[in-house]
């Protein structure tokens, strides 16, 4: 007879973290978002996984450079942040979407909060799934910007992206608090620098635990998934053997995937390797890979782009959940 | 294995630290065992002298990997799957990366099987200095006949790559092992209806074998029992790979519980595992890139958790580039990042008007940057700094990259800038700004500081080179 025991070290839940408020909390999404909650590794047998994998889509607040496969798919909302958010929801099936104020950075636009905040609202006007709301990557200029778009959000319980050590992550997270928001705790690969902003979140900036999602950084297939794979999969381990300043679902920006050169260039660079083939199946396949693997890992929530690789990892999440 | 401590290593050693094994002691030699960077036969005296027989035995059993290792084909192509000790690759490391064999039948015509067997043998990824491959030919007999199977085994064997074969009929799997004497292939399958052919036939030809139970692991247990008690060492586990639903999450489970029984010391069921991601196109799905990109999410789920060796049957690139990559990706050890050799290395043809660039040795690093001055045509020297594989911004930030570092490395490579080029100049990465000064001041020479990313060293050349005076 074959027999095998579970894990008995397992002795620790992930914290389940709600996104979005429905009117009977208090907003007006059409449906909340559950991230979290496991009692074990992504699909294992040792316990049911509570909540299944979502997936928010990108959208930016104004035009820019895709990978022509991605691009291909919002040409014509790419000017009308609200109508681009539509299209995910309505055409592509995205769980949530995220706006990205990217127009915001000096070295873009520079456009001003108050302008990042219209957006904001507009794109809650557009749709009614939970939104992530992301800043331009500007360390200087993202704490105010995401500040007044958590404002103007009130009450809609958003996930703000993201509060990181290197800018002033308390200005971010009082604002999340303030206002009825979720925040994505951002750190690259550190498993270490992941406990240490969590906990500053935590006891500095008192940010309730089932308020907290952590991005511990995504690097491509071939450009890093190795270390990106082992470090959420070491993050979920330590804590489900119970270390607390880790017991949070995580995030992926699975959209790295089209760093990779294999995923946009037209051919191989050399003239050695075997043909690559059309780039416009490489692209699609490399996102889904590299958000697969982290699913594995113990990813719960994936921030991606093109449609055909939300449609197929949606796909095998679900069939393995 | 059995222990976990060089200091029960040490035990079985000559504790003479003769340092023949190239470590000063016994004790550090058994490190290294522990942690598998060493083996047994790097200890002369332990292999040589006769009284160190019953040791030498004894430390053998207690190091072998938990799970089996099992070689499939001969040769320089052959492969080894099997011998991981761990669940989780941070613990130690992934051994043996899962082997990609790629299907063929006996009902094909000779001219496409053979075309389709040599772009499996001939493909190539570059990656970080080393050609990522596909591994070998399963060849399904469709016909059922032995005359065509063993027809089929003749043509593939003559390209040199493993085979696995592919019937429940003893009949065609033993033509197919006349057909190519002395070639270890692996046999699939061995079932509950034909075990006994089939298990005398891997003795007979002393090859391994694939024992195969569809989502019953109780009866995979007792088949493999039964083999091993045979006599049969070379065993691989077929659970079963359903493509859709419920199955598929059932094998998944399957692959999780085989695996971690084995880790944990069950020795009956501890041997490596083939999935078979090649039934998505059995699992109703029409158009074939869809059909294709489900096989490769299956190939990275199973590669990640636990599959060892695996049928697979698009080769569009799509669908084989993302898989080798990801075999490299789980199986690459997390102890050491990937490195070249630090040394200055010549892109192009340069001489002495050519631009002098540093990098560091993180082979990501070096074969990035390596790419993109050699695809813009830019003749250089380019060295690479020994940061112990780290890329170029941890490595400031963690110590590794400094001017002493870079100094360092010129002299070893015994590159002079005085004298092997006509402008003693030196370009940094944009990253490693911060170094310039101290870098004019260590080396001597002038330093500009390059762009942040070696993609954009074609323009920045433009602008930028040659130096003004
Ligand atoms: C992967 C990674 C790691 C891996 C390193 C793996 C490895 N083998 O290198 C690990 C997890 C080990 C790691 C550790 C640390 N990291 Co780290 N890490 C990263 C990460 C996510 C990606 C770096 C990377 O691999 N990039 C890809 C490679 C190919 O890039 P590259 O080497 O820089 O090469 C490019 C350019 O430099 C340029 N280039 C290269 N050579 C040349 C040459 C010339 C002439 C020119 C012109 C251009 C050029 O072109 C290349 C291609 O674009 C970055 C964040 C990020 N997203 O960038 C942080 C980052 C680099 N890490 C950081 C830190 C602080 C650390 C740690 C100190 C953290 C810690 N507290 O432990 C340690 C230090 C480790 C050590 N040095 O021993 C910081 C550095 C901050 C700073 N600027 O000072 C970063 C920026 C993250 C952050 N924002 O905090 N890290
Ligand atoms: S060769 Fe053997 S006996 Fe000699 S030092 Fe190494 S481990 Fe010890």
């Amino acid at each position: 007879k074959f027999d095998v025991a579970n894990i008995a070290e397992w002795t620790n839940q992930i914290q389940e973290v709600p996104i979005g408020n429905t009117s009977a909390d208090g907003g007006s999404r059409g449906k909340r978002v559950l991230l979290g909650g496991e009692k074990a590794l992504p699909f294992f047998p040792d316990a049911p996984m509570p909540n299944r994998n979502q997936v928010t889509i990108d959208v930016f607040d104004m035009r820019l450079g895709l990978a022509k496969a991605v691009k291909e798919n919002y040409d014509d909302v790419m000017d009308n942040p609200g109508e681009w958010a539509k299209k995910n929801v309505e055409k592509f099936n995205a769980d949530m979407i995220t706006i990205h104020l990217i127009s915001t950075d000096p070295l873009i636009k520079d456009t001003s909060p108050k302008d990042a905040a219209k957006t904001v609202e507009e794109v809650l006007q557009a749709v009614d799934v939970p939104i992530a709301i992301g800043g331009s990557g500007n360390p200087q200029k993202d704490p105010e910007v995401l500040a007044k778009a958590a404002e103007v959000a009130e009450g809609e319980r958003c996930l703000i992206a993201s509060a990181s050590l290197n800018l002033d992550y308390a200005k971010i997270a009082e604002a999340a608090v303030k206002y009825d928001h979720d925040i994505l705790s951002w750190t690259q690969l550190d498993m270490n620098a992941q406990k240490e902003l969590n906990r500053k979140l935590m006891k500095q900036c008192n940010v309730p635990r089932d308020r907290i999602i952590m991005d511990p950084t995504t690097a491509a297939l071939g450009y890093g998934l190795d270390y990106a794979y082992t470090n959420m999969e070491r993050i979920r381990l330590a804590a489900l053997m119970g270390d607390e300043e880790l017991t949070f679902p995580m995030s992926s920006g699975t959209t790295n995937a089209w760093g990779a050169r294999e995923s946009w260039m037209v051919s191989s660079p050399l003239k050695e390797d075997s043909d690559w083939g059309p780039r416009e199946y490489r692209g699609p396949i490399w996102e889904i890979i590299t958000g697969l693997s982290l699913a594995i890992a113990g990813n719960d929530l994936f921030m991606m782009m093109h449609p055909t690789s939300v449609a197929v990892l949606k796909h095998i999440t679900q069939t393995l959940f | 294995m059995k222990i976990n401590s060089p200091l029960e290593a040490y035990k079985y050693l000559p504790q003479t630290n003769c340092g023949e094994c190239g470590e000063a002691t016994c004790m550090a030699f058994a490190s290294k065992l522990i942690d598998r960077s060493g083996k047994t036969t790097d200890c002369l005296p332990l292999i040589k002298e006769k009284k160190f027989a019953k040791k030498l035995a004894e430390l053998d059993r207690l190091l072998a990997p938990e799970i089996r290792e099992v070689v499939i084909g001969v040769g320089d192509r052959a492969v080894k799957i099997g011998g991981d000790d761990v669940l989780y690759r941070h613990k130690l490391t992934f051994f043996n990366k899962t082997k990609m064999f790629f299907d063929v039948t006996d009902t094909m015509e000779d001219a496409a099987l053979v075309d389709r067997v040599k772009s499996i043998a001939n493909f190539k990824k570059f990656y970080v200095g080393r050609n990522l491959l596909i591994d070998g030919v399963a060849i399904r007999s469709v016909s059922n006949d032995p005359a065509k199977f063993s027809a089929a085994v003749k043509k593939v064997s003559e390209v040199g790559i493993p085979m696995i074969f592919c019937s429940f009929n003893p009949a065609v799997l033993k033509a197919g092992l006349e057909a190519a004497k002395d070639a270890n292939p692996l046999l699939y399958a061995a079932n509950k209806d034909n075990w006994k052919e089939v298990g005398e036939l891997a003795l007979e030809y002393n090859v391994p074998v694939v024992v195969s139970a569809i989502n019953d692991l109780d009866t995979l247990k007792s088949l493999t029992k039964t083999f091993s008690d045979a006599g049969i060492k070379n065993i691989v586990l077929d659970p079963g790979t359903y493509p859709s639903g419920k199955g598929m999450k059932d094998s998944f489970t399957n692959f999780l519980k085989i695996r971690r029984a084995g880790i944990m010391g069950d020795t009956e069921i501890a041997y490596p595992i083939l999935a078979l991601p090649f039934t998505a196109w059995m699992s109703g799905i029409s158009d074939p890139v869809s059909a294709s990109y489900w096989e490769t999410a299956m190939a990275a789920v199973f590669t990640i958790r636990y599959g060892d060796v695996m049928i697979l049957h698009s080769l569009e690139p799509y669908a084989t580039l993302p898989e080798v990559h990801l075999a490299e990706t789980i199986y690459t050890d997390p102890r050491t990042p990937v490195a070249v050799d630090s040394k200055m290395y010549k892109v192009g043809t340069p001489d002495e008007n050519s631009p002098v660039l540093f990098t560091t040795n993180f082979a990501l690093t070096y074969y990035t940057v390596e790419s993109d001055l050699s695809s813009n045509g830019i003749n250089c020297y380019l060295l690479a700094v020994n940061t112990d594989g780290i890329g170029v911004e941890a490595a400031v930030a963690g110590g590794q990259l400094t001017a002493d570092k870079v100094k360092d490395a010129f002299e070893k490579s015994g590159f002079d800038l005085k004298t092997d080029v006509n402008h003693n100049t030196v370009i940094t990465p944009g990253l490693a700004a911060r170094l310039q000064g101290d870098l004019e001041d260590k080396l001597g020479a002038k330093v500009l500081v390059g762009p942040m990313d070696s993609g954009r060293l074609p323009g920045f050349m433009e602008k930028n080179w040659p130096p003004k005076k």
